[in-house]
């Protein structure tokens, strides 16, 4: 489904991704961990083109990014990516929020697109919450609706980006339990994420990255309870601590 | 000096001609002002120095130089303009109704520019990359995502800029046009009561200006998008 | 621009004579109004931020005067107005002030006086913005009021509001054009009358927008180097840290 091939990127003279390669299939949950600055948050955004690459190449469901293509537009219609800071749209409502993208992109009519929408809404949970703005939503309540938001573009692949990092302890359950229940529906999902209790019993992958690399790939069980690289090691060592 | 109020009362019609060219001055800088201005900020945020530059420059020029220098440049050249443009060689007359709203949608655009830019300087960077997760193309991205953000977080700055451009009106002066001040000068020099005329209209622009930045004052209070 | 080196009607010199003359008294004008605003603002400001009493209010009915007032009306006020309001014998005196002084004058009370108004407003924010700890630092050290505002507070309040103090300073250069209304012959009225005289409005026009155009880039380099001279380390004017 997805290949990354010999993928590099630098900020000037900073090398943020440095030959990262790797392979994620249909229907497969992939976790990518590791200390901040290792360049995590970068990879995933090359996957729908948010970032450039300098060089390799990366092949999502058949569609070809590299340095040398520009015009991205029919991939975000396929691959959906949640944000770290949810971005909803703070002055539509949250059922414009998710209908405004199917209307505007995938051209649906308004009453098409709304019946989605709240469908979407209705199985993370925020049925009535549909005429409310973003600012009258807890932060797990964005989150969700996040979501919804890149669902209702039919996407095969979703992204997430540290989807539970800015949220208070206490609603980071009710995210985690939204893409639970994705990934028992067989969508295709790479997540950044320092949730190792998610990544344990979700995820059938985890890619260890640090300084650029991807130091280590395991599936997730192995990865936890044995991890081979010292720089996998130490990391997990710090953060299970607590 | 005794002041004469049933003088004033007299001259309420001919003052409220004027205001009414004052008022349309003001309305067609407001919305010829935004419209230009704001076409002009997202020319200033895009990456092609062909469009960006230009825009920059036009903004900084007009925001150097004193309206009634612009205003003399418009009501000078536009005839000429004109007769170049017609071929006849000769400056066309204009109406100075005209000139005065190009002069004031020209120039007011530039302070617009400004506001509208730092509007969108206002709106956190996720929501750009939010519009290009989904796909949305640059256009609709604009029109439906950003522009209404804003445009909603400078509110304020956009009115307290119009009442601002509802005084400079005042300037056209310069040119013996008739709004509000002009039309208590005529008075005035025709009968002689400079401070009745002066002082009725300095009250006059008090009142309209103050409540205006009163409902402006209430608006900011009502603007925040909500409290969690 | 050979129209500079022309000799004017009156023999008297050449039109470069005109503009320099007419630059001479916009700058006297602005600097001399910037001056008085630069006081008399600060002082109102400061007032503004008194807790209680009628001086916090007169402050007040001062600020909203002049600013809901248009400049062009006040200069009226104060060159047509005044002198007849006041006694006779001060009212003749005060008209039969010789040109220029009898124009600028007026300009210059009048131009002071409203950017005074506009200077006020910033420096409350100023004060405003500043954290409550510094008033009660100082009070707690034993200063009095005076030297609390002198010493501590407004060094800090003008470094918060350099950058709107910039925009008002190239402002006022801009208002000085106003007082060729009042029959002061600063650079706008210079523009009018060489092209009275000579018909060539491009020219005229043209080399007084330049002028414009040089002093706003001259004092925006002046008070960028003020800004960069008086800059604090660390302190919250909007500047990153290294």
């Amino acid at each position: 489904m997805i290949e990354i091939s010999n993928v590099s990127k630098s900020y000037g003279s900073f090398r943020v991704l440095k030959n990262c390669s790797a392979s994620i299939a249909r229907g497969e949950v992939v976790v990518i961990c590791g200390p901040s600055g290792s360049g995590k948050s970068t990879l995933i955004k090359t996957v729908n083109g948010l970032e450039t690459i300098d060089s390799g190449e990366i092949n999502v469901g058949g569609f070809r990014l590299a340095p040398d293509v520009t015009n991205v537009a029919a991939l975000r219609r396929s691959v959906g990516m949640v944000f770290q800071s949810f971005e909803l749209f703070p002055h539509l409502t949250v059922l414009s929020n998710v209908a405004i993208a199917q209307i505007k992109v995938l051209k649906r009519p308004r009453a098409v697109a709304e019946e989605k929408a709240r469908s979407l809404l209705a199985r993370v949970g925020l049925s009535s919450h549909i005429e409310k703005h973003p600012a009258q939503l807890s932060g797990g309540q964005q989150q969700r609706v996040a979501i919804a938001r890149a669902l209702a573009l039919d996407p095969e692949v979703m992204l997430f980006d540290e989807p539970t990092s800015a949220l208070d302890p206490e609603m980071v359950n009710e995210v985690l339990d939204v893409m639970t229940g994705l990934a028992r529906q067989g969508m295709t999902m790479v997540c950044v994420t320092h949730e190792m209790g998610f990544a344990r019993s979700v995820a059938n992958r985890v890619l260890f990255m640090d300084e650029g690399e991807i130091v280590e790939t395991a599936a997730a069980t192995k990865f936890f309870d044995d991890p081979q690289s010292d720089r996998a090691k130490a990391f997990l060592a710090k953060i299970l601590k607590h | 000096m005794m002041v004469d109020l049933s003088a004033i009362a007299a001259t309420v019609p001919y003052l409220l001609q004027g205001l009414w060219f004052t008022l349309q001055v003001t309305l067609v800088g407001v919305i010829g002002g935004i419209v230009f201005g704001s076409l002009l900020a997202v020319a200033r945020l895009s990456q092609h120095r062909l469009i960006s530059t230009p825009a920059a420059a036009y903004v900084n020029l007009m925001r150097s130089i004193p309206l009634i220098l612009v205003i003399f440049w418009v009501f000078f050249l536009v005839p000429w303009a004109i007769g170049w443009v017609t071929r006849s060689g000769r400056p066309v007359a204009v109406g100075a109704s005209l000139t005065i709203f190009v002069t004031f949608v020209l120039f007011e655009a530039a302070y617009y520019a400004e506001i509208v830019r730092a509007g969108f300087r206002s709106i956190s960077p996720g929501q750009y990359s939010a519009c290009e997760a989904l796909g949305l193309s640059k256009f609709h991205a604009y029109i439906y995502i950003l522009f209404p953000q804003a445009i909603r977080n400078v509110l304020p700055i956009l009115l307290t800029q119009t009442i601002v451009l509802f005084q400079d009106t005042s300037l056209v002066y310069v040119i013996s046009a008739t709004d509000l001040l002009g039309a208590a000068t005529k008075i005035a020099q025709r009968d002689g009561r400079l401070v009745e005329m002066y002082l009725t209209v300095g009250v006059i622009y008090f009142v309209l200006c103050f409540a205006a930045s009163q409902f402006v004052k209430q608006l900011q209070g009502r603007l925040a998008y909500g409290v969690r | 621009m050979s129209l500079l080196f022309e000799p004017t009607p009156d023999g008297a010199g050449r039109y470069l004579d005109w503009i320099a003359s007419g630059l001479g008294w916009t700058l006297f004008l602005a600097l001399g109004a910037w001056t008085i605003a630069l006081v008399v603002g600060t002082l109102i400001g400061v007032v503004r931020t008194l807790p209680k009493g009628i001086l916090p209010r007169l402050g007040r009915a001062y600020v909203e005067t002049f600013r809901n007032i248009p400049l062009l009306v006040q200069m009226f006020f104060w060159y047509f107005v005044l002198p007849e309001l006041l006694p006779v014998r001060t009212g003749m005196a005060i008209k039969q002030m010789d040109p220029p002084w009898g124009s600028f004058v007026p300009a210059l009370i009048c131009l002071g006086l409203f950017t005074a108004a506009r200077i006020a407003e910033q420096v409350r924010a100023g004060l405003q913005a500043l954290p409550r700890g510094q008033i009660q630092a100082a009070s707690a050290l034993g200063f009095a009021r005076g030297s609390m505002y002198r010493l501590i507070l407004l060094p800090q309040a003008f470094r918060i509001i350099l950058p709107t103090l910039t925009n008002e300073f190239m402002t006022i250069f801009k208002n000085t054009s106003v007082a060729l209304t009042i029959g002061l012959v600063e650079l706008t009225a210079t523009a009018r009358e060489i092209n009275e005289n000579t018909f060539r409005t491009f020219e005229a026009f043209g080399v007084v927008t330049i002028v414009y155009l040089v002093i706003a880039l001259i004092a925006w380099q002046v008070m960028y180097r003020i800004e960069r001279a008086v800059q604090l380390p660390s302190f919250a004017s909007g500047r990153s840290r290294p």
